[in-house]
């Protein structure tokens, strides 16, 4: 630990160093970093897509999609953009103030510390680190110890792309998370649990660092089957694929559970059966792609949530789990009892709860009295209820009649609120997230106003009131002493 | 006993007979009754924000001079300073919230792309819900109503909790508050540390502080506890830099005694905390400082009523302390009187203190105004960079080499250049620190995003459900998903059609 504790002061050290000499503000270099990031995801797609298999099973178009192309396209779009974002936003000032000119630039905070999750252990690294530089930061990543492959292949591709003296990367566990965070960073950006984030944000005020925390929550799913009827077939293979086809649940985008009305509950289990079927088979452990839950311990934790007899009595497809391949099936519960832990935290996995309800109106009493979600999804085509949805509830991110789609969307800015976290990123929040917006006034030294100074007096305090009320014209007559008094 | 001890005592000992003991019930049932109000709805329209809003310009028009009454029992603080630095500042504000909020509140569209088609995406600014606002002592009504503006206009229910070292204006503030605004979603909870300890325990949706570094601290780790975003307006030695080629230094000076002496007697976390300038010009600086200071406050500054007394005897002996430090002492070149019965420290300058000096390692946050001479301007970098990031940093120059530089290289919150703490006026620049001097920023648009949450929202359509998103996958559906990742509609519809 010692060891690691030097490494840690050494490494922000030299990120110190290389900050202050000025080198990662320069946009050439920002834009050489972020062309280095597409050329390492490019020329090693297969290796990331190999470790991304060995450490979550995931399919190499699973792979593609929600990692290593997203991340391409990430730090496409912010060399394309940096040029725009780099570009000081103006102010408008009072005419009283003239000539004095107002604008906002926006300025690196210095050395941002990312802390990466394990379930998209590729994007969830490189994204942060994408906005950190393009925002001129020198960055540290430490990727999750519980997706080591990837882990590993980042500290090793990471140092032969960039420049070593400003992005840096250390591999660890908590330990290693530990030493990191007693030490003074300008900025942490945070991807994990709502539990880590509370430890984090903590280690943070010790030195008034402002934090990004991307956290979780259970991401409710509603069907108002009544609307949507005739886009039924859609609505459950998107959910189907929403759910299973991404790292077999465990997302924190993921839907959590879905909100049915009961009437219809039935239909809808028996229109999910077949769908998952056709994506993974018979015998989906051995279709190549369902990803594997991530360690034994992750993998107790959700055999520990169904073996609660209640839970397991609302099994109404799937259930079987083999702890030596790291398997859930694709598993659908129909009301297990909402004081079950299963109800009560995020589920993480391929286990999908149907909640009824007499009628779809009550989904938003029911999203109400949970913390808030990253995402809420709705699918219903009912103007009303969705209105109701927004107005309503409070969440990270509302998507109606799709799901996790919104995180493709880098127009629009992805965080959470509440429990679910406190920041966002992606496209242009990504460079503002790493950012201090530093306000500049400059005024001229060529004129002054008198009533700005003390002694003070009537005509001082009247002036200034005027001037401060933009009641120009009242000024000119004051100045002209044509009046004496304001109007209070 | 001095009038003013009397004064003192007598406040202290009505507050107690008449006030009841906060606790930790009182604390959790207040949030409670909030949070189920604003679960109701009642903060939410335009119209309530819009009455909330007008009602706060009522105070400022009709109770100015019981404001001016109570900044003076607090502070000592000249009419003109109230009425324009708190009473006035606070009527823009709202003026501005009355005529934008309808902007501020719009969603705004947003782009989507490729990859997301058909769909169509807004953000929408919701409130947090229940927020917790605690101000500090040297701008009372102004640091307590305008974080409260920011609230109401975001559609939040609000705590305040004033500062206890203003207590006139804690009074003042909590009567005002609670005769005019909604009492289901606005109330003033009066106290010191045990008081917002009590409250820092609850689950606040938001929490906006403004005060020191250290409390800062405590607030956020307190947060943390619950996830609850911050806002941190704390301070910092916001230093001033003065080029030679300001001739006009007249000007120059005037602006900085303006900034120091005007606001506040220099406790402001914006006041200018200390010059730098070459040893050359130091002398320059010096006499017109002085010229200037004695055609402001005459030559008997100690009776001059343009300036706040130092708020508490506390503070009073902390300035001293730093005055009279060995090795600080023999640098006053000007001023350097104090009272500490009247609590009145006169306007002091002092030239070349040690840098390691108390003066020069804590915010000062009074009277006092070292100078430290350089050898070359040049070297202002190295002071100011060496220290931690202040609230605000200013420059004083015709030279556009060193104004970029100056603006490029210098992190504070805010940075102006041929003035001081001027840019605290302005709605349209965000205001609000960095590292040491805070986190988060307000004023105008600022307040309204400070306490909104704001919201992605995608439409989507059943249109064009494409077989490549879902399993089984398969080549040629990685294939397809490539060239649309890289939106290149050419490409992919060369994949649809199987020719690629």
């Amino acid at each position: 630990m010692e060891a690691m504790k030097e490494t840690v002061d050494q490494s922000l050290r030299e990120m110190r160093e290389t900050f202050a000499s000025g080198r990662t503000r320069s946009v050439k270099w920002r834009k050489a970093q972020l062309g280095a990031i597409i050329e390492m995801v490019k020329d090693n797609e297969e290796k990331m897509s190999d470790v991304l298999f060995q450490d979550l099973g995931k399919h190499s178009s699973e792979a593609f999609r929600d990692e290593l192309g997203f991340v391409m396209r990430s730090a496409t779009t912010a060399l394309n953009c940096l040029d725009n974002w780099v570009v000081p936003k103006k102010s408008n000032l009072p005419l009283l103030f003239y000539p004095a000119t107002g604008k906002v630039i926006s300025e690196p905070y210095g050395t941002v510390l990312v802390l990466s999750s394990w379930n998209f252990p590729i994007s969830l690294s490189l994204d942060p680190m994408i906005g950190a530089i393009a925002a001129g930061n020198t960055v540290l990543l430490k990727a999750s110890e519980l997706s080591p492959n990837a882990s590993a292949l980042l500290a090793k591709l990471i140092p032969s792309y960039l420049d070593t003296k400003a992005i840096k990367v250390i591999e660890g566990g908590p330990d290693v998370a530990t030493i990191l965070l007693q030490h003074q960073w300008d900025k942490i950006f945070f991807t994990g649990s709502p539990k880590i984030g509370k430890i984090i944000m903590a280690a943070a005020a010790e030195h008034l660092t402002p934090v990004t925390l991307e956290l979780g929550g259970k991401c409710p799913t509603i069907i108002d089957h009544h609307s949507v009827s005739k886009d039924m077939k859609s609505v459950v293979k998107r959910i189907s694929g929403g759910k299973w086809g991404s790292c077999s649940g465990q997302a924190c985008i993921s839907v959590d559970y879905v909100l049915v009305e009961q009437s219809f509950a039935s239909t809808l289990i028996d229109m999910f059966k077949p769908v998952i079927r056709s994506f993974f088979g018979e015998n989906p452990k051995e279709s190549g792609c369902l990803s594997k839950i991530v360690t034994k311990k992750h993998f107790q934790r959700l055999s520990r949530l169904l073996n609660d007899p209640r839970v397991k009595a609302s099994i109404v497809y799937g259930g079987s789990m083999d702890e030596e391949k790291l398997y859930v099936e694709p598993t659908i519960l129909l009301d297990p009892p909402l004081d079950s832990e299963i109800m009560n935290e995020e589920i993480f996995g391929p286990i999908l709860p149907i909640i009824t309800l007499r009628d779809i109106q009550e989904s938003i009493g029911f999203i109400k009295s949970k913390p808030k979600p990253l995402a809420i999804y709705a699918f219903t085509n009912d103007k009303n209820l969705k209105t109701r949805i927004l107005s309503e509830t409070s969440s990270g991110s509302v998507t109606f009649n799709d799901l996790m789609i919104q995180y493709m969307c880098d127009a629009l800015p992805f965080g959470g609120v509440g429990q679910s976290g406190m920041g966002r990123y992606h496209g242009k929040y990504s460079f503002e997230c790493f950012s201090h917006e530093k306000a500049i006034m400059e005024g001229s030294l060529a004129m002054d106003l008198e009533a700005r100074y003390p002694p003070w007096n009537n005509f001082k305090l009247n002036f200034i009131r005027l001037a401060f009320r933009d009641a120009y014209f009242k000024l000119v007559l004051l100045m002209l002493g044509l009046t004496k008094g304001v109007r209070k | 006993m001095s009038k003013l001890e009397e004064a003192f005592i007598s406040v202290i000992v009505d507050r107690s007979a008449m006030a009841k003991i906060f606790q930790m019930a009182d604390a959790s049932n207040l949030v409670t009754e909030l949070r189920r109000n604003f679960d109701a709805g009642v903060t939410r329209g335009y119209e309530w924000r819009v009455t909330q809003l007008k009602k706060l310009l009522v105070i400022c028009d009709k109770h100015e001079p019981e404001i001016v009454s109570a900044l003076h029992d607090d502070l000592g603080k000249p009419e003109l300073e109230s009425s324009v630095y708190e009473v006035a500042l606070l009527r823009n504000s709202i003026k501005l919230a009355l005529k934008q909020l309808k902007d501020w509140m719009a969603p705004h569209k947003a782009k989507t792309s490729l990859t997301t088609f058909p769909a169509s995406a807004k953000i929408v600014s919701e409130p947090l819900g229940v927020v917790l606002v605690i101000s500090a002592w040297n701008f009372p009504f102004m640091l307590s109503i305008d974080p409260v503006i920011g609230a109401i206009s975001a559609g939040n229910v609000v705590v305040l909790k004033p500062s206890e070292l203003a207590p006139a204006s804690s009074s003042l503030l909590a009567k005002l508050l609670k005769q005019y605004l909604d009492p289901s979603a606005v109330r003033v909870v009066e106290g010191a540390v045990t008081e917002t300890t009590l409250l820092l325990e609850q689950k606040w949706d938001k929490i906006f502080y403004t005060g020191n570094s250290r409390i800062g601290r405590i607030i956020m780790t307190a947060a943390a506890k619950h996830l609850t975003p911050v806002s941190l307006e704390l301070g910092g030695k916001s230093p001033v830099v003065i080029d030679s080629d300001t001739n006009l230094k007249v000007i120059t000076v005037r602006r900085i005694i303006s900034g120091k002496w005007g606001c506040n007697n220099g406790q402001a976390c914006i006041s200018p905390d200390y010059i730098l300038t070459t040893k050359e010009y130091a002398p320059k600086v010096i006499d017109a400082l002085k010229k200037e200071l004695e055609a402001f406050y005459g030559n008997n500054p100690m009776g001059s009523k343009d300036t706040s007394r130092i708020v508490n005897l506390n503070h009073f002996d902390r300035l001293s302390k730093m005055l009279e430090e060995k090795e600080v002492s023999n640098k006053i070149v000007y001023g350097g009187q104090k009272n500490r019965e009247n609590l009145k420290i006169s306007p002091t300058v002092l030239l070349d203190v040690p840098l390691d000096s108390l003066i020069m390692s804590e915010e000062i946050f009074g009277p006092l105004l070292p100078i430290v001479t350089l050898n070359n301007l040049e070297e202002c970098f190295g002071v100011i960079n060496s220290r931690p990031k202040p609230l605000a940093a200013y420059l004083f120059t015709k030279n556009h080499k060193l104004k970029k530089k100056f603006t490029k290289t210098v992190s504070a919150g805010g940075i102006v250049v041929n003035d001081t703490a001027v840019h605290f006026t302005l709605p349209t620049l965000p205001f609000g620190g960095v590292g040491e001097s805070g986190i988060g920023s307000y004023h105008g648009k600022f307040s309204f995003d400070a306490f909104s949450h704001k919201k992605s929202v995608l439409f989507k359509s059943f249109l064009g459900d494409s077989a490549i998103r879902y399993p089984p996958y398969s080549r040629r559906k990685l294939g397809l998903l490539k060239t649309l990742v890289n939106s290149n509609l050419v490409d992919t519809f060369k994949v649809l059609l199987g020719l690629s």
